[in-house]
């Protein structure tokens, strides 16, 4: 029951893209077309789950031990920039087909704040434990490439639209944005 | 470096023409998440602006002793660095500020702003130039949150820097406050300074 409470919360309500503002960067830069938006949230998915696990077990085996909190900050971001490489080389070797798929959006995830965002947030957990840390790190990707892929959707249609010159471009997205996030606002109260 | 740089339109470039929040489209997670007050997206700004200064400073003086193969991870040391030190002072100091501001102070480090002018300016250019673009662009920052915010804050609460001016039970459009109102509020914000650059150029 917690667990699917956890989902239903990382998906709808607290969306992380729509509602908690983590990971706008990619949202906005990469959900042109539909196709590589789910390239994108493949790669996030992959990503945030394993980052999560190896920050968790971090923060809990060695800097709470040591008393070392406050290196939270470099640790996760050194943990997470050297994660993606050696996702990126392994899955070379490993999955060539993955890695055609992936392999563009590797690269970008680093600074992708819902990245560092989730394995923080992952900590503060009621109750937390590794594998409701790990859950929830996979239930926030999905939410990310829920509102990603909706949302490339909906901008592969803008295309034919007939849009007011000074709302070209940014301006546009920004307002489709703005409603979806309100769309999902209805979400509110569902937990 | 084959001309020197005008230091004057090096500092403004920040302000106007390539304002990160507004035309380059840089750290748009804090820039919406943290600004449902002026306040909270002055103080956001001026953390973000602190961090920038400083690691363009330390990355502008070390630039020649980084090997080129390293110098991602450690542009992000620098700058993971004066981010925890700006959250050791903000929770002492600032415990309000600490709290609202939440999460999204240590993802500073990720506010691709910074690694950007670290690695685009910093790593190329002498320390003062590296200082004035990191004001300029850290200003520019500074003050399209606290615009930001204080839309927001006047739209959605009828009050600005927490000073109300409309009655305890007036309506006022709470949407503005809420998150949909972040995107809603940025892009006419974009509209209008669109709008008003390019009458000036």
């Amino acid at each position: 029951m917690d667990y699917l409470v956890i989902l239903i919360a990382a998906v709808f309500v607290n969306n992380i893209v729509l509602s908690q503002f983590l990971g706008i960067c990619p949202f906005l830069g990469v959900s042109n077309r539909v196709s590589t938006s789910i390239g994108m949230s493949g790669a996030v998915l992959f990503v945030m789950t394993i980052a999560t696990t190896v920050t968790y077990l971090l923060h809990h085996y060695v800097l709470l031990p040591s008393g070392l909190e406050y290196l939270r900050t470099i640790t996760f971001i050194l943990v997470i920039a050297a994660l993606v490489q050696m996702v990126e080389i392994v899955l070379k070797k490993v999955s060539p087909p993955l890695y055609q798929a992936l392999g563009v959006f590797l690269p970008l995830i680093t600074t992708n704040c819902a990245v560092l965002g989730v394995a923080i947030l992952a900590l503060g957990l009621d109750n937390g434990s590794l594998l409701k840390a790990v859950f929830f790190a996979f239930a926030n990707s999905l939410g990310f490439g829920l509102a990603l892929i909706v949302f490339a959707s909906i901008r592969e249609f803008l295309e034919l639209a007939n849009i007011p010159e000074g709302m070209k471009g940014v301006p546009i997205n920004l307002l489709v944005a703005g409603l979806l996030s309100l769309a999902f606002l209805g979400f509110a109260g569902l937990v | 470096m084959a001309k020197p740089i005008d230091q004057q339109q090096n500092f403004f470039k920040g302000i106007v023409k390539e304002n990160p929040v507004f035309v380059m489209l840089l750290g748009m997670c804090p820039a919406l998440g943290v600004t449902s007050s002026a306040f909270n997206g002055l103080g956001m700004g001026v953390a973000t602006l602190f961090v920038l200064l400083m690691s363009n400073i330390v990355v502008s003086l070390v630039k020649s002793q980084i090997p080129n193969k390293v110098r991602i991870p450690a542009f992000i040391i620098i700058i993971a660095s004066f981010v925890t030190i700006v959250e050791m002072v903000l929770e002492a100091y600032i415990p309000f500020l600490y709290e609202q501001l939440g999460i999204f102070i240590p993802l500073i480090v990720v506010n691709c702003l910074i690694l950007g002018r670290a690695e685009a300016f910093a790593s190329k250019n002498t320390l003062k130039s590296s200082v004035l673009d990191a004001l300029g662009m850290g200003l520019g920052f500074v003050i399209a949150l606290t615009v930001l915010g204080a839309v927001r804050e006047v739209l959605g609460n009828g009050s600005i820097f927490d000073w109300k001016f409309v009655s305890e039970d007036a309506n006022t459009l709470i949407l503005f406050i809420l998150p949909p109102g972040a995107f809603i509020a940025l892009a006419y914000l974009a509209i209008l300074f669109n709008r008003l650059t390019l009458k000036t150029a």
